[in-house]
């Protein structure tokens, strides 16, 4: 991890720092949802969707340095977690519109504090060399 | 078409988060144990083998508990059961003799890798299942 590594990480930028704060909130927003027995709101539904956008955002960059040459330190584990990672607000927002209760809140509150734990894996499996 | 006393759907309200959870590790475990095998399945057979077992486990597990029904519920209990007899049994050989797994796999030390949401798993299915083994209504 040395500094010059992490400033060559395409994935660990202000778009990165973005979806985790963003992810957070969204989860936050999603959890006090949950407690107030209220279904998913209009600001959950956004939040995913901006947070999709970033997401998204992050996987170009991410194919854009995989493009002009640059490695991650674990190809395969980068590949399954960018994949994946683009997957979860739309997996949240298909089962919250599938549960139009508490428990749908609940659910995104779930995939919101997952996010942040698979972009920072991502980070990881980009910068770690031969780990 | 109508059962008596039938039990409840397990794929709503709670059970629909519990559904979510599952899918999450279904697809933590798969790719994982898909990648540990695809690439150095040689170091630790044994340790990939079994994130593949649970990762099948968990896909099953999501299934039954989405298909509600007699038949999802028999197959999400048999899961659960499957599970948490795994968690607990890899968990414990892994703190006991930790060079039987010389790799990580979702299960080692109770799933303190994943949170020991591993280990919560189960147990909240199978408490899910009895909540809703009869409707009340």
């Amino acid at each position: 991890m040395t500094s010059a590594a992490a400033a060559g990480s395409p994935v660990d930028g202000l778009l990165a720092t973005a979806s985790i704060v963003l992810s957070l909130l969204v989860a936050a927003w999603a959890l006090v949802a949950t407690l107030r027995h209220r279904a998913p709101d209009r600001a959950q539904f956004v939040g995913l969707a901006v947070l999709e956008v970033a997401l998204l955002g992050l996987a170009v960059v991410a194919l854009v340095a995989l493009g002009g040459g640059e490695r991650p330190g674990e190809p395969g584990a980068f590949a399954g977690y960018l994949v994946t990672l683009v997957c979860l607000p739309p997996l949240a927002w298909v089962l919250a519109r599938m549960e139009p209760t508490r428990w749908g809140s609940a659910i995104v509150c779930a995939v919101c504090l997952v996010t942040p734990v698979v972009v920072v894996r991502l980070q990881q499996t980009w910068e770690v060399l031969g780990g | 078409m109508v059962e008596v006393r039938a039990p409840k759907r397990t794929n709503a309200g709670p059970g629909r988060l519990l559904i979510a959870v599952y899918l999450l590790f279904a697809i933590a475990a798969t790719s994982r144990a898909g990648l540990q095998i695809a690439t150095k399945f040689d170091e630790a057979p044994v340790a990939y083998l079994l994130s593949a077992l649970a990762a099948i486990i968990y896909i099953v597990a999501a299934v039954g508990l989405a298909r509600a029904g007699t038949a999802g519920r028999r197959v999400a209990l048999a899961c659960c059961s499957v599970e948490l007899a795994g968690v607990l049994g890899v968990g414990i050989l892994s703190v006991v003799d930790p060079e039987l797994f010389p790799d990580e796999t979702v299960w080692s030390q109770f799933g303190s890798g994943y949170g020991y949401i591993p280990l919560v798993l189960p147990v909240l299915g199978l408490l899910w299942l009895w909540r809703t083994r009869r409707d009340p209504s």
